[in-house]
């Protein structure tokens, strides 16, 4: 994951020192996830001291998608990320040991931060049975959890499984799974939902954390406000049609085409609480839901994403009416008066012109000696 | 040919020429304007309509009502119709202006002018696939190939001139340039061809932006083939205005033998038109429109001309309004295609700013005083009465002030341009 900012600086002949470096991507990733402008320097204060959190991070139901898409970070990048800004000393996934050497990671880091690591768990924890139906190492899911928690300078919880549930909690709910804040009573956890959630809703409160020692202002649901502080629908990019009245009835409509609101084929915007319309994902414009032309599907919210039918439409929570309807359409070009007058003027004089002289042309009754008068 | 033209003499800088040259002036004060300030300050354009009244104008439409030397070129030096001769250089006097004004106002009209110089100069930076590249190459060397046309009348002129330099010059030239005019004169029918037709091929990058009624796979074949009617009726409308301005010898019966031509092809334009919304499933968009409108004022411009054109014994006004209807298609049917029914988008509009239209206003005014200055000074006009046309029995005998080989000044009480 690299991206050009850093090949100038591996290139080393650009100008641009490590230093000058970390400055922009440290800005850059502080802005990134809504902290302020300022906190970046302290940001960087915090990194040169060489406070990197240790970070374990466990899986559990899931499908991996949170780390997917937070390998496809690029301010920072992945190895900025895994270099520079944290210590990941225990991740599935990206983890180089295997076997009991990867156990033998976890236990050590534990031991080594005590009381300050960084939790990070990623998946729904299965309880019937005793939790049997998610096991790394002969542990339960349920076993480890509770082991890393007890220790942890901070819990957070990754994705809608690790959350609420997510999908394999969805319908009958066979392992009987639950999200973290379910299991860890003691301490407060923070959630990010989605599927995947954002990632730079992650580094911002890793980002925080590191710096600061705080966690985000979280919601009721444990989330960071500055993430899921307003509903998809407040900041909508299709928000002036649903002002409107302007909705796409069913797929490929000429509403639909027109990129008119979807509320009407399903969407949960009104009722989910996340800020995929102001924080692209992975710096790619319009790669979510809404963006592609598909309704929000909730997957923030417990008892909507994957529960809500997916195109069965939410009752508006918070009505907040508009002062003045957008077009759909901007105008550009303007036509100005005295320019259509000219132009007539113009145009009308020169086939006035072009008459007069076809008839003056003929003026000596025969039409052919036209040089004579 | 310097016994077949002579240069019509009389004062240069009369009323009429120095108002226009005030409207020149105009648009050049404004040109500086564009130049120092960028396109926006002048024009209405925007991303929508990057190209709007000069290259709609200036350009597609200049360009074409300009093909009166190709038309005439094809005439005489391809089907051999000596007879046309003396409509040539006067032909070639109004393209050779047309076209320097259309690179004008395309240079005007170049968001980046100061890269032009690559086009002609720097072939390792061409784009091969583009038709743009075609167009603006084919109107640079036309343009060069016009004047170089036109250069034995320049070199006559120098030959009669009493500086020692200018007839040396002259004599050197004049020869090698006899020689080398065949070539000149072949390459001069094959660069109109070339992007005559690429104009339209323009429009076919623009796809969907161009409505069904205008947009074909044949643009460039009905661009070619309305721009020569069109330079005809511009050849017959100029000879017309020149004869009566001057007092001139009347050229009438000359014209009058285009009407065959010219007939034909706007029929064949008519044809290929509306067979090829046939035949392409694309007559289901004429209907109770603005387009349609448009579709059928264009069709019905060049229809009632070809009606005109039918007949043997043409008035010379009739004629010359039939002229002006062509060149009213003709100048619509562009103008519909690259503005009318070009629609770049919802919320998208666009109408030349005041200065935009005094810019184009300026450019036509400097290209009649131009032509009023070269037709006077230069040997372009036919000096009619020593290579008269065989007339017809019965022609009412001329009789105008121009008795000598050398045409006079117009007579006392004659308008004087």
């Amino acid at each position: 994951v690299f991206n050009e900012l850093e090949l100038l600086a591996r290139s080393g002949s650009s100008g641009v020192t490590r230093r000058t470096f970390m400055q922009q991507s440290v800005l850059l990733a502080a802005t990134a996830v809504g902290l302020p402008a300022t906190a970046a320097a302290e940001v960087e204060e915090a990194l040169k001291r060489g406070l990197k959190p240790s970070v374990i991070w466990l899986h559990f139901s899931e499908c991996t998608g949170c780390t997917e898409s937070l390998l496809r970070t690029s301010t920072p990048g992945l190895d900025e990320v895994l270099l520079d800004l944290i210590s990941l000393d225990y991740h599935e996934t990206l983890l180089v040991a295997a076997g009991h050497q990867a156990e033998a990671a976890r236990y050590d880091a534990m031991r080594r931060h005590k009381g300050s690591y960084v939790l990070v768990v990623e998946g729904a924890i299965p309880t019937k049975d005793g939790g049997i139906y998610c096991q790394v190492g002969g542990h339960t899911a349920m076993e480890m959890l509770e082991e890393c928690a007890a220790d942890a300078g901070a819990i957070i919880a990754i994705g809608s499984c690790a959350s609420w549930g997510g999908i394999p909690s969805a319908g009958i709910n066979p392992t009987e799974s639950v999200g973290v804040p379910a299991l860890v009573k003691d301490k407060p956890v923070v959630t990010l939902p989605g599927c995947p959630p954002n990632p730079y809703n992650f580094l911002g409160t890793v980002l925080q954390f590191a710096t600061f020692g705080t966690l985000p202002e979280l919601d009721a649901r444990g989330r960071p406000k500055f993430a899921y502080g307003r509903t998809i629908h407040e900041d909508c990019p299709r928000r002036p049609h649903f002002d409107a009245g302007r909705f796409a009835e069913a797929y490929g409509d000429q509403s639909h085409r027109d990129g008119h609101c979807l509320y009407k084929l399903g969407c949960k915007g009104p009722q989910t609480y996340a800020n995929c319309s102001l924080q692209s994902f992975c710096e790619v414009p319009g790669a979510w839901p809404i963006g592609i032309g598909h309704p929000c599907f909730g997957c923030t919210e417990p008892g909507i994403g994957f529960t809500v039918a997916m195109h069965d439409t939410l009752p508006i929570d918070l009505m907040t009416p508009p002062t003045t309807y957008a077009p759909i359409h901007a105008q550009h070009g303007k036509v100005s008066p005295s320019a259509t007058g000219l132009a007539g003027v113009a145009a009308g004089a020169a086939v006035g012109a072009a008459l007069v002289a076809s008839r003056k042309l003929g003026e000596n009754g025969t039409g052919e000696e036209t040089g004579k008068e | 040919m310097s016994e077949h033209s002579a240069p019509v003499q009389g004062p240069v800088l009369t009323r009429t020429f120095r108002v226009l040259l005030a409207l020149a002036g105009i648009a050049g004060l404004l040109l500086l304007w564009r130049f120092l300030f960028g396109l926006g300050s002048v024009t209405a354009l925007n991303d929508g309509y990057p190209w709007g009244l000069w290259i709609a104008w200036d350009v597609v439409v200049g360009t074409a009502l300009a093909t009166g030397g190709y038309g005439m070129a094809l005439l005489v030096y391809v089907a051999n119709k000596g007879r046309y001769h003396p409509l040539v250089r006067s032909a070639l006097v109004t393209s050779a202006l047309g076209y320097t004004l259309a690179g004008v106002s395309v240079f005007i009209d170049l968001g980046r002018w100061w890269n032009v110089y690559k086009v002609p100069l720097a072939p390792w930076h061409w784009n091969v696939e583009s038709v743009l590249l075609e167009v603006a190459l084919c109107i640079m060397l036309y343009m060069m190939v016009l004047w170089v046309e036109l250069g034995p009348a320049f070199l006559e002129k120098w030959k009669a001139s009493g500086s020692q330099l200018g007839r040396e010059f002259a004599e050197y030239f004049s020869p090698r340039l006899s020689r080398a005019l065949p070539f000149i004169i072949a390459l001069g029918i094959l660069l109109p061809t070339m992007h005559q037709s690429s104009l339209g091929s323009l429009l076919i990058i623009a796809g969907q932006k161009v409505h069904p009624l205008w947009q074909t796979p044949l643009l460039p074949l009905l661009f070619l083939i309305s721009c020569i009617p069109m330079g005809y009726g511009a050849v017959i409308m100029e000879s017309q205005l020149a004869t009566r301005v001057f007092g001139r010898r009347s050229e009438n019966d000359l014209l009058r033998d285009l009407r065959g031509l010219m007939s034909l092809l706007l029929l064949a334009y008519v044809a290929i038109r509306l067979g090829d919304l046939a035949v392409r499933g694309q007559l289901g968009h004429l209907g109770l429109d603005g387009f349609t409108a448009l579709f059928a004022l264009e069709i019905g411009f060049f229809l009632a001309a070809a009606y005109f054109l039918k007949f043997r014994t043409l008035h010379a006004p009739v004629l010359f309004r039939t002229a002006l209807l062509v060149l009213l298609g003709g100048a619509l049917y562009r103008f519909s295609a690259f503005l009318f029914a070009f629609n770049p988008g919802p919320g998208w509009s666009y109408f030349p700013a005041v200065p935009e239209l005094m810019i184009t206003i300026g450019i036509i005014s400097g290209e009649i005083a131009l032509y009023l200055l070269i037709v006077k000074k230069l040997p372009i006009l036919a000096a009619l009465p020593k290579t008269r046309v065989q007339l017809p029995a019965g022609t009412p005998v001329f009789k105008s002030a121009e008795g000598g080989v050398e045409p006079v000044a117009p007579a006392s009480g004659r308008p004087s341009v």
